[in-house]
């Protein structure tokens, strides 16, 4: 580890949508913040941004103890020309020890390409962090085959150690606004004939009324079990009755019952919330792994051996078609009540 | 090689390759939902007919040298065997596509064959229409006459049962041309064209079973036909089909068992889950026994069927052979099938369950391209031959 | 067009099941197949050469056995295919494997004279899941990269492509040549015909290794080459010892979820 002493620090890249922070780039501060303790090191938030005055106050608010800011045009958007030029830049300059990038699908367009440039390790999709205790590199945990197997992944022979983490993994600390920091400003600007990629135009497609998995605290999700596109009217009665967002398993996408926005799983999103209610799924490892890690799993199944009951806190054996409405019934009196 | 002893072990790789395109393809685009919809319907899908014909598998029938899929005997009987497993009905037409088209490569001309095989490669369908409502295997009893009025001949008739009668655009038609006898002089084969005036189609057959399978009526109304669209010499035609007829035995049962093999795997399914007196009946002995009475009819049924295949490859065509595929296939289909309903019990007797399904679609096997009747009298007729007086 | 579309041989993940006592994977007997992402690139590549014409080069790095998953892509629009493998090539990660690619795709353009228009990659494999390949393939190579696409169209020496977002998807253009990913498409992949099958069937799969490869270094692949390094694997815990209910009318049993959960003070 002598080797890496000029390496320091553990950075969390704050990916933003539209001038404002992603949820992921603010939950990686929680575990970031414990690991640059336990490595004797800062955690630097570092946004790329067109203005970044809010974003920058939002990661103090959330436990960066530094921020790097770069300011620019060319960085309203993501772009991968831009973005990996910039972060090279800042590489070299500071020399981290280490990386956290939301899994996003822009974090895993600009982490390969980035540790690429770097040549260095990148590990993708993470769902657990920690220090390994034999040699203190970072030990990044991931899902492979699917979900079926869990990896543990060192870096030991390069530096940074970039990983990009799952979104809805960790969660966001309590804000602190009153907590602020140091914030450099480095001023990088993109020669013009390196990039090469235009967004034409982002098309936003989810209506606002469709509450987004991510962040719901109570989603009710429906599987082949329904057996029919209109039955989802079911599992949206029951949604609204919650309050909840409505999700869907891949063999209901698949099938085209709705639209793929509303996949959770291993090709889909992955959810964390208070209560994950799955409907007619049977819970195939590819959909655990997209919301194993809710709070409080409740199955419903006609099939006492479907999978899914393995990971259930709470399980009902029987026809959905018939308890479902009754639930839906049951919570609006309890909430009239 | 497969690991299921119930699949045919000596595929070539091409084979295989081609069986393994059906399952892909069938397994995903006629889901039992759709199978079950067209039983009910009584609707062939010809949206998935036209995608499979596109793959190449239009004009199975048709060598390559006219345009067609040039599969050898063998072959065919396999693309058919799992065609049946997924729906019947569906195979019986699909693969009846090209039937109409067999007769000209015993007794067409080089022009007919090659025009008439691009036309089936493109996904034209030929039906063959020969049976009439009072004469099916005894076709002395035809009464469709094709009269010459010069270049032409002017056909009248009704046929019925015909396969894909209401969604071809070609007909093999069997009319009496001449003084008709017991050894079927007098008939000849003729090609109509469906938009030839005269030519109608009647209602569709309300059938028992393979009901997504096509089956009209068809009626000739002074329909003037040329005479370049004769099949082979004037008064030869039934001669022409008994010999087309001695080749298309081992294709014709396939579909059969495909059905035979789908009642199979569900009764196997099903005996391993289905719990009575505490273990799953699969671990009775008299299911077990059933299930090995199963397993040995499909298994003889299919070498039976594979060598009569094998034979037409080799050029040699025994009507007796095929008369004892065709019979025995059919029955050990339809008797797999039973044995499986049997084995589900009541949900065997439920529409909700594809069983009965099975059970009617592999019923016609006994019954169409000649009843059994006659492939025995066939078979027994040669057994014991000519007897000097 | 001159495409290249790289494909990975993966077992069908969707069939793998974990042995209750060892608690491994139970590799045996789950078919191989090629990686779903890729047969959607492959489908994308096959569209623009039905629309443009051109040629399709299929590579794939992998043991012999990958053969059959080349000449599955042969069946459904690949016009050559190569399997890059060689022994050295083993344990390789992320990066060494990109290298490898991108060594092979000079090695390709220097066989041919002619550059690739566009490259091709899956979003990720369904085995190592990473999806991190291509993009350090483009790096490698030096060319623009677009991930994550699910529909792409050529216009002149450009591409346009619709990207997937959580929110919807964006449009975005570069010049040619680009590396992209392919996510699911709206178009499925296409059936063989039988006669591009049988013919793949026969097709000579030409083995590309350190032989062909002289402009790699070999210290830069497999576990030499490779920066991230596994420290274990093992297989998610399940969570298990949940509360089933299941009373004789269902209505009862949805009455009695909704108290518990009330009176856990989860609603």
């Amino acid at each position: 580890m002598s080797i890496f002493a000029d390496y320091k620090n553990l950075w969390v890249f704050i990916e933003t949508y539209k001038g404002k922070a992603r949820s992921v780039g603010l939950e990686l501060l929680n575990p970031g913040k414990e690991l640059a303790r336990q490595m004797g090191e800062s955690m630097v938030a570092v946004i790329l941004g067109d203005d970044n005055q809010e974003n920058i106050a939002a990661a103090f608010a959330y436990g960066a103890d530094e921020v790097i800011s770069v300011e620019g045009p060319e960085f309203a958007h993501y772009n991968t020309e831009a973005y990996t030029y910039a972060m090279e830049k800042l590489v070299e300059k500071y020399k981290p020890s280490t990386m956290l990038i939301g899994a996003t699908i822009y974090g895993r367009d600009f982490g390969p390409r980035l540790a690429c440039r770097l040549k260095t390790g990148l590990t993708a999709d993470c769902t657990a962090l920690s220090i390994d205790e034999e040699s203190g590199n970072m030990a990044w945990t991931r899902p492979a085959f699917g979900g079926n197997l869990m990896a543990t992944i060192l870096c030991p022979n390069t530096r940074p150690q970039i990983g990009t983490v799952r979104p809805g993994v960790f969660k966001k600390v309590e804000a602190d606004s009153a907590h602020k920091g140091n914030v450099i400003k480095e001023a990088i600007s993109v020669p013009q004939d390196i990039i090469k990629t235009r967004l034409v135009e982002s098309i936003q497609e989810i209506s606002g009324e469709i509450i987004k998995l991510e962040d719901a605290e109570i989603i009710v999700s429906g599987g082949r079990g329904l057996g029919r596109p209109e039955n989802f009217s079911y599992v949206r009665e029951l949604a609204e009755a919650l309050g909840a967002a409505v999700g869907a398993s891949r063999a209901a996408v698949d099938a085209g019952w709705i639209p793929h926005a509303h996949q959770v799983g291993q090709t889909g999103k992955t959810v964390g919330p208070k209560i994950y209610i799955a409907c007619g799924i049977s819970g195939a490892i590819q959909h655990l792994a997209g919301m194993g890690g809710s709070d409080c799993i409740v199955a419903i199944n006609k099939d006492p051996e479907a999978p899914i009951f393995s990971v259930a806190d709470y399980g009902i054996v029987g026809d959905l078609f018939e308890i479902l409405p009754v639930m839906a019934a049951e919570i609006k009196k309890l909430k009239n009540a | 090689m497969t690991d299921n002893f119930l699949d045919y072990q000596l595929m070539t790789e091409d084979q295989q390759s081609l069986v393994d395109m059906i399952h892909e393809f069938m397994s995903k685009e006629m889901p039992q939902e759709l199978v079950e919809k067209n039983d009910r319907e009584g609707h062939f899908s010809m949206d998935v007919a036209k995608k499979l014909g596109e793959m190449g598998f239009y004009a199975m029938d048709v060598p390559e040298q006219y345009g067609g899929a040039g599969f050898d005997c063998v072959t065919i009987c396999l693309i058919r065997e799992a065609l049946g497993y997924y729906c019947g009905g569906f195979a019986n037409s699909f693969v009846g596509q090209s039937f109409g088209y067999k007769p000209l490569l015993l007794a067409g001309t080089e022009e007919q064959k090659m025009e008439y095989g691009q036309r089936l490669a493109n996904g034209e369908f030929w039906a063959t229409a020969l049976t009439e409502p009072q004469g099916g295997s005894d076709a002395v009893n035809t009464r469709t006459k094709a009269v010459k009025d010069g270049d032409d001949y002017i056909i009248n008739g009704n046929k019925c049962f015909v396969t894909n009668g209401g969604i071809s655009n070609l007909y093999t038609v069997s009319a009496v041309t001449g003084e008709t006898n017991l050894r079927g002089e007098g008939i000849s084969l003729f090609i109509v064209e469906r938009d030839f005036p005269g030519v109608s189609m009647g209602k569709h057959e309300d059938k028992m079973g393979i009901r997504a399978s096509n089956t009209t009526e068809l009626t000739l109304q002074d329909v003037r036909v040329p005479a370049k669209n004769l099949i082979g010499p004037v008064n030869t035609g039934y001669q022409t089909m008994m010999k087309m007829l001695a080749r298309t035995r081992p294709t014709g049962c396939a579909p059969a068992l495909g059905i035979a093999r789908r009642a199979i795997d569900l009764a196997i399914d099903y005996s391993r889950q289905r719990i009575t007196f505490g273990k799953p009946i699969g671990k009775h002995q008299g299911i077990q026994f059933k299930l090995a009475d199963m397993a040995i009819r499909l298994q003889t049924a299919r070498n039976q069927m594979i060598y009569n295949a094998t034979l037409v490859d080799q050029g040699v065509y025994d009507t007796v052979v095929g008369s004892i595929t065709k019979a025995y296939a059919s029955e050990a289909a339809f008797q797999i099938c039973v044995d499986a309903q049997q084995i589900f019990a009541g949900y065997g007797y439920s529409k909700e369950y594809p069983l009965e399904k099975l059970v009617r679609d592999a019923r016609i096997y006994s019954i169409f391209e000649g009843p059994n009747e006659v492939q025995r009298w066939i078979i027994g007729n040669r057994l014991v031959g000519k007897i000097k007086k | 067009m001159n495409i290249l579309v790289c494909v990975k041989q993966v077992p069908d993940t969707m069939e793998i099941k974990i042995d209750p006592v060892t608690n491994t994977l139970i590799r045996d007997g789950v078919p191989s197949i090629v990686n779903p992402f890729d047969s959607y690139a492959l489908e994308l590549a096959a569209r623009i050469k039905d629309e443009t014409g051109g040629k399709i080069t299929v590579v794939c790095m992998g043991p012999k056995q990958a053969e059959a998953a080349l000449k599955e892509c042969l069946a459904v629009g690949g016009d050559k295919a190569y399997l890059v493998t060689d022994r050295a090539f083993g344990g390789s990660d992320t990066l060494a494997t990109s290298y490898i690619l991108s060594c092979t795709v000079q090695y390709l353009e220097e066989l041919s004279g002619e550059k690739f228009d566009i490259i091709f990659c899956g979003k990720q494999a369904i085995d190592g899941d990473t999806g991190q390949v291509g993009s350090e393939m483009a790096e490698h190579i030096g060319l623009p990269q677009i991930t994550c696409i699910q529909d792409i169209k050529v216009e002149g020496d450009k591409i346009v492509v619709r990207q997937e977002m959580d929110e919807g998807y964006n449009v975005l253009e570069t010049k040619l040549p680009a590396v992209v990913s392919v996510t699911k498409t709206p178009y499925e992949p296409r059936y063989p015909t039988v006669k591009a099958k049988l013919a793949a069937n026969r097709a000579q799969i030409t083995h590309i290794t350190t032989a062909e490869l002289t402009n790699l270094t070999v210290e830069r692949t497999g576990l030499k080459g490779s920066p991230t390094k596994v420290k274990k694997t093992f297989t998610p815990q399940r969570k298990g010892g949940g509360t089933i209910i299941q009373e004789d009318a269902p209505a009862d049993s949805a009455v009695k979820l909704v108290a518990l959960m009330s009176g856990a003070a989860l609603i």
